[in-house]
């Protein structure tokens, strides 16, 4: 649907979309061994960034969130790719670094906030050029 | 405007050791920043020695591994554990190990052990105008504010990166153009005795930050310089709730002689005045304890306290034996003082448990006490220990928290905003 543009190349990535509907800050707001929302003001509180395509409007607060992403990816609880509103250079340093270290980072690609809307609750795929593509989730085509 | 890389930046990223990883990493960096070039720096401060997890450990080492020094001036912000083992960190293996490799990689790389957050009180105070490249936020807002030196918000991994190339991406409060005010903070509307009290600074810093998210302003109305610690005291509560880097007081703060000049001689975007009841009001918001009965303990010392700091604990506590524990979190640097003449003896002999290296939010200290009440004068611990320690704080002056020290419950001084 969607030619966003790559801010870090990576893995490409599959998962059910998580569409966050307000600004995070990683360090405070997620578990770095779970990826678990640990911030309770935060609307997504309780669901988990790992193995999902993440929608991000923006992030804000601490300086170490590179450190929380990078420590998701050596876990294995990084999201399947990154969507982002506009480039983080402090979040996306922790995909930076970790390629750096020879370690499998997702994909991180732009795109609009006004187009996040039409994504939730769908299956995304993020390709090898950056294009996003929808499918409808397996909860809406079994109900 | 894409980025360009001189031919020597280009040679050091097109090799295999730890110098190419780092600029690399600064260069990716200047790219997603959108910055056209990177720019000599002349020191740094680093916030990257502080363990989240163990994957910062591997990345410190790697870049040990491959032979990588700093190129500059490094300071180090606080660790985990307290090296010079004032106190006792409950910091469990695996992790405590893990921890201490980080620091040990650290000092390899060539940094300076200072191990505070307050390095412009431990001798590493940058000239006026200077480019450097600082970590945390309270270090960052009064290296920019106070000192004039020019430093954008230095993020995990990118300061050490910049430490060991010397460089940093040209962009944002590096630029002259970017430092000015777009708004004014008017506080002359609140009484004399309020703006001459301790509490004022804290109070208004996080009313600040909160108004002003991550804009420039200029702080109007202050008519005497109010000294160092209450404006670092301002700048760490700014930086907490909100994302501020830089801010001017007219009159006060090296870049800004008056208003109009730090203003540029443009009308300011926005006026905020600020109203005795905006000031009480940011006040009582600093406080999250409801149960006003007792207290279990006191924190101190974000950013970490100065020698002054101490000599007014000192007067304060005047002998008394505490009832409660003050946490006084400090660097090593203004530990020589201390150790002078008996004094951290007579300290610690009246209840007092100095923390150095390292403080209670960023690492486990305090004891786990469901429906435990902290507390503190600073607006940062103010901030940060509901969500990291679990404790409930009550915000009060520094008299004030020594008082309730001694007798195990909450005393409070009415200043009148």
């Amino acid at each position: 649907m969607n030619a966003a543009e790559i801010l870090v190349p990576g893995k490409t990535g599959e998962g059910e979309a998580l569409v966050l509907t307000a600004p995070i800050s990683f360090w405070g707001g997620v578990d770095p061994k779970t990826g678990r929302i640990t911030d309770v003001r935060h609307p997504q509180h309780g669901q988990s960034i790992s193995g999902r395509v993440l929608f991000l409007p923006g992030t804000i607060g601490s300086s170490s969130a590179s450190a929380v992403l990078m420590e998701l990816v050596h876990n294995g609880r990084a999201p399947a790719a990154l969507v982002l509103h506009e480039p983080d250079a402090i979040l996306l340093l922790g995909l930076i670094v970790a390629r750096e270290m020879g370690w499998q980072t997702p994909m991180a690609v732009r795109l609009g906030s006004d187009k996040f809307d039409s994504i939730r609750g769908k299956l995304a795929v993020v390709n090898a050029d950056g294009s996003i593509v929808l499918r409808i989730s397996k909860e809406d085509s079994a109900s | 405007m894409s980025l360009v890389l001189s031919p020597e930046e280009q040679a050091i990223a097109a090799g295999h050791d730890g110098a190419a990883m780092a600029m690399r990493i600064v260069a990716e960096s200047a790219r997603l920043l959108g910055a056209p070039r990177l720019i000599p720096i002349a020191s740094t401060h680093i916030d990257g020695a502080l363990y989240h997890g163990d994957s910062g450990t591997l990345f410190a080492e790697r870049l040990v591994e491959g032979g990588a020094k700093v190129a500059v001036r490094s300071t180090l912000n606080v660790g985990a554990l307290d090296l010079m083992g004032c106190s006792r960190i409950r910091l469990e293996e695996p992790q405590r190990g893990m921890a201490r490799r980080m620091m040990e990689a650290y000092r390899k790389l060539g940094c300076e052990q200072s191990w505070t957050c307050a390095p412009y009180q431990a001798g590493h105070r940058p000239e006026q105008g200077s480019d450097v490249a600082w970590g945390e936020s309270n270090a960052v807002v009064f290296c920019n504010s106070v000192l004039g030196a020019r430093t954008n918000r230095y993020g995990d991994f990118l300061d050490i990166a910049c430490a060991i190339v010397g460089r940093a991406p040209d962009y944002g409060l590096h630029r002259p153009e970017n430092r000015r005010a777009w708004l004014v903070f008017d506080v002359s509307g609140l009484s004399a005795s309020f703006l001459a009290s301790e509490i004022a600074w804290p109070v208004l810093g996080s009313l600040y930050g909160r108004e002003v998210g991550n804009a420039i302003g200029v702080v109007t109305g202050i008519a005497n310089h109010p000294g160092e610690d209450a404006l670092k005291a301002f700048g760490a509560a700014a930086a907490s709730s909100g994302a501020v880097g830089l801010f001017h007081i007219a009159g006060v703060t090296p870049e800004a002689p008056d208003a109009e000049t730090i203003l540029s001689g443009h009308a300011p975007e926005t006026v905020i005045r600020v109203t005795p009841q905006m000031a009480a009001k940011a006040r009582a918001g600093l406080s999250t304890a409801t149960d006003h009965a007792s207290i279990d303990a006191v924190a101190i010392g974000s950013p970490h306290l100065s020698d002054d700091e101490f000599d007014l604990l000192e007067r304060s506590i005047a002998g008394r034996r505490l009832a409660v524990p003050i946490y006084a979190c400090t660097g090593r640097h203004a530990l020589a003082a201390l150790e002078r003449n008996g004094r951290r003896k007579a300290l610690e002999a009246s209840g007092v448990v100095i923390v150095a290296d390292t403080c209670v939010v960023v690492t486990p200290i305090m004891p786990q006490l469901s429906g435990g009440v902290l507390m503190t004068n600073s607006g940062k611990f103010a901030h940060y220990a509901p969500g990291n320690t679990g404790y409930a704080v009550l915000y009060a002056s520094l008299a004030d928290c020594v008082e309730s020290a001694v007798l195990g419950k909450p005393v409070f001084t009415d200043i009148a905003a």
